[in-house]
C-alpha cells in the first residue's frame, strides 16, 4: 500500500469529523434496519480439487468456481503436503489464470531472431512448423541435435514426445542451476539424495539448522508448517546466514557468517562435536566408514582456525556446535534447495551430510527419514524404439558425478566447439532460460546458433521472445497433467484435473505434444485419447477408484515405516554400503575425499557480493507479473547495510534512503534497472541482497516490465563444481550508482 | 435474543513468517479492490547489526469491545453483529470516514465504491462453522479464531496456556485481538 490509511484520513479528516458529530443524532434511525452479514460469494457453484503449479511443491488445493469463474483457490483439507493450507503463491492461481498478459494464440516469428515480433497463426499451421523444423534436423543431424529445456510438471509430455524422436538431451534448470550439488552430496555420503518434497522430518526435529536456507522466505507450503509446528512443539532453530532471514528472527544462534565460508563454519563445528565427544559414537561405529580420517581431517580445523575465516567467534561457533549436537538425534542440518553458489557446493552439501552423520541424523525421526512412493504402473505404449547417444551436455571426463544433463551444459554445447556434437534446435518448456540459466548474453549467442526454436509457456517472457514458433499453453487450471505419487512419509496419489475450460487459443501440454508426435510420426507412442484416459488408466492398473481420485484430488497410500524409530533397517546405496564420511569414489576421480575449505574470492574494493533468493509470494520470475500476488509484492528492493549505505560513494545528494532507486553495476559493466534501496541493519556489510525474478524486459508482461533489478542479468560470471557442473552463482560483485532523476519519481 | 458468543483471533508471532497467504486469502474470499486490503503483515526490527530481534505479525481489526469506530459513525452502518464482531453495513455507510479517524489500529479504508470495509472475522464464514479464510489459510498456524465464551474454543485454550498481550492496550478498548508472546 503506498499510502497509509492514517496519511489519507488527513486529507479529508477535518470535515468528516465535523460530519460525524454533526449528523450522528439524527441519523441513527437507520440502526433499526436488520444489519445482515454479506456473503462475498466466493465459495462457489462447484469446487475442484487438483495441485498446484505456482511452484514445484505440488501441493493439493480446490479451485472454487462460480458461474464458471474460479474465484479463489484453497488447501485441500486431504492432501498431505497442504493439509488445507496453501502458501501465498498457492492462493495466486487465480491471478495466473486471468492475467490480462498471458499468449493466446500460436505465434510465429517475422522479424529476425531474438526481435520479438510475431504474427498470429492457427495451431494447424504452428504445430505444421515446428514439426517440420523438427523433422529437418532428424533428417540433417541425427535427432539427438535437439534439447528440450523444461520445467515444471507439465513437461511430462514433452520429455515423452521427445525420447519417442529419439533425443538423450533433455535437462531442467532445476537441477544444475539449483539442487544438484546437493543431491550429489548426499548421494556420494549416503547412497541417496533428499529429492524433493526434501525427505526430512523436520516436524519432529528439536533442533533445526539452517546453512543459508531462507525457509520462511521460500515457502515451500509443507516445509514452512513442519517448521512451524516444530516451533510450536518447542524446537531450536540455528540460522547461519549473511542476512537476517525471516528465519533467522526467530532462531536461538543466528551466524552471519561471511559469504562463501561455510565449509570451513561446518569442519570447525565437527571439529568441536568430535573432540568434545559429542557425536553418535554408536551409530558412526554401526554405519559408518571413515570417521578416523575425518577425525585427523579436522583436527586442527578449530573454531579460532574458522574464525578469522568466517568472521563467527570461536565462542559462538564453540557454543552452537555443543547446541546442534545436544538435540542429536532429531537435529536437522537442512539440506537446503538452491545450493549453487560457489562452485564448490557439492563439497560443502557433503560437509552438511558428514555432520548430519556425526548426529546420527539419518534414518532417525526428527531427521532425515526415508520414505517411499505409492507404485503407479506406466501406461502401456511403445518402448523408445532409438538407443541416444550420450546427453551432449558434456564430455565424458568433465563432471564425472553428474547425474541429471545439465541445462547450462546444453546451452554450451549449442555454441560449437564446446561439446561432444553439437545441438542444433531447441524446445523450451515452462523454463524462461534467459532468467534461469546465468549470463543470458551467452544464453542469447546459443540461441542465435540454432537452426529452430520453439518456445511452450503461459505468458510472453523474455524467452518467447526469441522463439521461432510460439505455442500458448492453457494454465494448470486449465488441465490434466501426469499423476502424481512421490516419495513422502504419507504416501500419495494426487490428480491434476481440468477446474475451466482452457482461456484463449490456449491448449494443455498434452494435446501440444501428442499433435506434434502424431506429425511426427510417433503415433505409437501416444495411444491415448486425452490426458484423463490416460491418467484414468494408470489409477485403474493401480486398483484405485478413479470417482473417489476425481472427487477428492488424492488418495492415500499405507504409512510405512521412515525412520529408525519405526523399525527401519538402514542400509546405505554406497559402494560400501557405508556412510562415507571419506568417500573414496571421490578421491578416485581426484577430488577431495573429504569437504576442503576454499576461499572464495573477495570482492573488488567498493563492490558488494550480489546474494539473492527467494520472496514468500513469488516463484521465480514466473509470478512476479500475477497481478493478485504482486498485490502484496509488486518489485524488489536491493538490501543495503545501514552503516554502509552511509559511506557509499558518488551519492553526492545524501546517502541513499530506503525507497531511493539506484543502479547496480556488476563486475563486468553490466547494470540493472533502476531498483529501491532497502536500508537496514538485517545484512552485513559485505554483501547485498536481491530478491530473484525481477526486473523483466519482456515487454508483453505489462506489470512486471521494468519493475525492480534482475539478479540474472547481473550473473554474467559463475563457477562450475567440478564435481558435477553445477553453477555456482554468489560469485558476482556490484557497485552501487544513484539512478538517474527520471528513475527516481517512478511510484511502485 | 441475547448473544452469549464473544469472538476472539490470536496471533502468534514466533510462527508467523509474514507470507502474506492471509493477506491473499482474505483477498479473494471477499474479492477486496486493488489497493484494498482487510489484514496486513507487520514487521518489526530492532537493534544494530548483528545484535538484532524481530518481530512479524498478521494484523487486522481488533473487533474491540469498546469499539470506538462504532461510537463515531454517525449513520450506525458501523456496528456491533455477532459475537461482538464489528461490521459495516454498506448500504448505511456514507463514506464520512470518521471510523477510520477514531480507528487506532488503521483497521479500515475506504472501498472505491463509496463505502467503509474492513474486516468482519469472515462472519459469513464462521455462521457455516467455517474459519476466516486467513486462519484457515495460514501455513505457519500462526492464527487462530474462536469464542472466547466457550471454554474449549482454541483462543480460549491458548490464552489460558499462553501468555499474550493486545495492540495499544493504553486505548482501553478491549480489542479482540491476542498476540502471544
Amino acid at each position: 500500500m503506498s499510502v497509509t490509511r492514517r496519511e489519507f484520513i488527513k486529507i479529508g479528516g477535518a470535515s468528516a469529523g465535523a460530519l460525524a458529530v454533526g449528523s450522528g443524532l439524527t441519523t441513527k434511525w437507520w440502526g433499526m434496519d436488520p444489519d445482515e452479514v454479506v456473503d462475498p460469494g466466493t465459495e462457489g457453484d462447484r469446487v475442484v480439487p487438483t495441485f498446484c503449479e505456482l511452484c514445484f511443491w505440488k501441493c493439493g488445493v480446490l479451485a472454487h468456481v462460480k458461474d464458471g469463474r474460479v474465484t479463489k483457490i484453497t488447501g485441500n483439507p486431504d492432501h498431505p503436503l497442504s493439509r488445507g493450507r496453501l502458501c501465498p503463491r498457492g492462493t495466486g492461481g487465480v491471478g495466473q489464470l486471468y492475467d490480462p498478459d498471458r499468449l493466446r494464440r500460436p505465434l510465429v516469428r517475422v522479424s529476425k531472431r531474438g526481435g520479438d515480433r510475431f504474427e498470429p497463426v492457427s495451431w494447424g499451421v504452428a504445430l505444421n512448423r515446428v514439426a517440420e523444423g523438427m523433422l529437418a534436423i532428424r533428417k540433417k543431424y541425427g535427432p539427438e541435435a535437439l534439447a528440450l529445456f523444461s520445467h515444471g510438471y507439465g513437461g511430462s509430455w514433452f520429455k515423452h514426445l521427445i525420447k519417442a524422436y529419439g533425443s538423450p538431451n533433455i535437462a531442467a534448470p532445476s537441477y544444475a542451476q539449483c539442487r544438484g550439488p546437493r543431491e550429489v552430496g548426499f548421494q556420494l555420503t549416503f547412497g541417496q539424495g533428499v529429492g524433493s518434497p526434501e525427505t526430512v522430518d523436520m516436524e519432529n526435529s528439536r533442533c533445526i539448522t539452517l546453512i543459508g536456507s531462507h525457509l520462511g522466505e521460500n515457502m515451500h507450503n509443507t516445509q514452512v508448517q513442519d517448521l512451524a509446528r516444530a516451533i510450536a512443539a518447542g524446537a531450536q532453530l540455528v540460522v547461519v546466514d549473511p542476512r537476517f532471514s525471516t528465519a533467522a528472527g526467530k532462531a536461538r544462534h543466528w551466524l552471519p557468517i561471511k559469504p562463501g565460508t561455510d565449509i570451513a563454519l561446518l569442519l570447525a563445528w565437527m571439529q568441536v562435536i568430535i573432540e568434545e565427544n559429542r557425536f553418535d559414537r554408536e551409530y558412526i561405529d554401526k554405519h559408518a566408514k571413515g570417521f578416523e580420517e575425518l577425525k585427523q581431517h579436522v583436527r586442527d580445523k578449530t573454531p579460532e582456525w574458522a574464525y578469522p575465516i568466517t568472521s563467527i567467534k570461536p565462542e559462538l561457533i564453540r557454543e552452537s556446535a555443543r547446541f546442534i549436537a545436544s538435540f542429536r538425534p532429531a537435529s536437522l542440518i537442512h539440506p537446503g534447495r538452491r545450493t549453487t553458489w560457489y562452485g564448490d557446493d557439492t563439497q560443502r552439501a557433503r560437509a552438511m551430510a558428514i555432520l548430519s552423520a556425526l548426529l546420527g541424523a539419518w534414518g532417525r525421526r526428527g531427521g532425515y527419514i526415508l520414505p517411499s512412493g505409492m507404485s503407479i504402473p506406466s501406461f502401456p505404449y511403445t518402448r523408445y524404439a532409438y538407443k541416444p547417444k550420450e546427453p551432449a551436455d558434456r564430455p565424458p571426463s568433465l563432471y564425472p558425478l553428474a547425474d541429471e544433463t545439465l541445462a547450462s551444459g546444453l546451452c554450451d554445447a549449442t555454441i560449437p566447439g564446446k561439446s561432444p556434437y553439437p545441438l542444433h534446435a531447441w524446445m523450451v518448456y515452462g523454463t524462461n532460460l534467459l532468467q534461469s540459466l546465468p549470463n543470458p548474453k551467452q544464453t542469447m549467442e546459443a540461441i542465435q546458433k540454432l537452426d529452430f526454436i520453439a518456445v511452450i509457456d503461459v505468458l510472453p517472457v523474455e524467452i518467447t521472445g526469441w522463439a521461432d514458433v510460439v505455442l500458448p499453453e492453457s494454465t494448470y487450471l486449465e488441465r490434466c497433467d501426469e499423476l502424481w505419487a512421490p516419495a513422502y512419509k504419507e504416501p500419495f496419489l494426487a490428480v491434476r484435473q481440468e477446474v475451466v475450460k482452457p482461456m484463449y487459443d490456449s491448449k494443455p501440454g498434452w494435446w501440444i505434444a501428442r499433435e506434434l508426435g502424431l506429425r511426427l510420426g510417433l503415433k505409437d507412442y501416444f495411444p491415448w485419447k486425452d490426458s484423463m484416459e490416460y491418467a484414468i488408466h494408470r489409477v485403474k492398473a493401480a486398483g484405485f477408484d478413479c470417482h473417489t481420485l476425481q472427487k477428492t484430488g488424492v488418495i492415500k497410500g499405507k504409512k510405512l515405516p521412515v525412520s529408525e524409530e519405526e523399525g527401519l533397517q538402514l542400509a546405505f546405496d554406497t559402494p560400501s554400503k557405508k556412510i562415507e564420511l571419506y568417500s573414496d569414489a571421490l578421491k578416485a576421480l581426484g577430488f577431495h575425499p573429504l569437504p576442503e575449505y576454499t576461499a572464495p574470492d573477495e570482492p573488488p574494493p567498493g563492490m558488494f557480493r550480489l546474494l539473492f533468493g527467494r520472496a514468500p509470494a513469488h516463484t521465480f520470475g514466473r509470478t512476479t507479473n500475477n497481478r493478485f500476488l504482486a498485490s502484496v509484492f509488486p518489485e524488489n528492493e536491493v538490501w543495503v547495510n545501514t552503516t554502509v549505505a552511509r559511506l557509499l560513494p558518488g551519492f553526492e545528494a545524501g546517502p541513499p534512503k530506503t525507497g531511493d532507486r539506484v543502479v547496480l553495476i556488476n563486475q563486468d559493466g553490466v547494470k540493472s534497472n533502476p531498483v529501491r534501496v532497502k536500508v537496514t541493519e538485517r545484512i552485513r556489510g559485505d554483501c547485498v541482497y536481491l530478491y530473484h525474478g525481477f526486473g523483466h524486459t519482456a515487454r508483453g508482461l505489462k506489470f512486471a516490465h521494468g519493475r525492480g533489478a534482475s539478479d540474472s542479468e547481473l550473473v554474467t560470471r559463475y563457477k562450475v563444481d567440478p564435481i558435477m557442473g553445477g553453477t555456482g552463482m554468489n560469485v558476482n560483485f556490484v557497485r552501487l550508482e544513484p539512478a538517474p532523476a527520471s528513475a527516481q519519481d517512478r511510484t511502485a | 435474543m441475547s448473544d452469549t458468543k464473544r469472538y476472539a483471533m490470536t496471533m502468534d508471532p514466533r510462527q508467523c513468517v509474514g507470507c502474506n497467504a492471509c493477506v491473499l486469502a482474505c483477498k479473494a474470499e471477499n474479492q477486496t479492490p486493488d489497493h484494498g486490503f482487510r489484514d496486513w503483515i507487520v514487521t518489526e526490527t530492532r537493534g544494530q547489526f548483528p545484535d538484532l530481534t524481530q518481530q512479524i505479525r498478521s494484523e487486522r481489526c481488533n473487533h474491540c469491545s469498546t469499539a470506538p469506530c462504532v461510537s463515531a459513525c454517525p449513520t450506525g452502518a458501523s456496528h456491533v453483529n455477532e459475537g461482538g464482531t464489528v461490521l459495516v453495513t454498506r448500504r448505511k455507510c456514507t463514506g464520512c470516514k470518521a471510523c477510520i479517524a477514531a480507528c487506532p489500529y488503521d483497521a479500515r479504508y475506504v472501498h472505491p465504491d463509496g463505502f467503509v470495509d474492513k474486516c468482519t472475522f469472515c462472519l459469513h464464514r464462521v455462521k457455516q462453522g467455517k474459519l476466516p479464510a486467513c486462519v484457515g489459510i495460514c501455513p505457519t498456524y500462526a492464527l487462530a479464531f474462536g469464542d472466547l465464551a466457550d471454554p474449549e474454543s482454541d483462543v480460549s485454550r491458548l490464552l489460558r496456556e499462553r501468555k499474550h498481550h493486545v495492540l495499544r492496550p493504553e486505548t482501553g478498548l478491549e480489542p479482540n485481538l491476542y498476540i502471544l508472546d
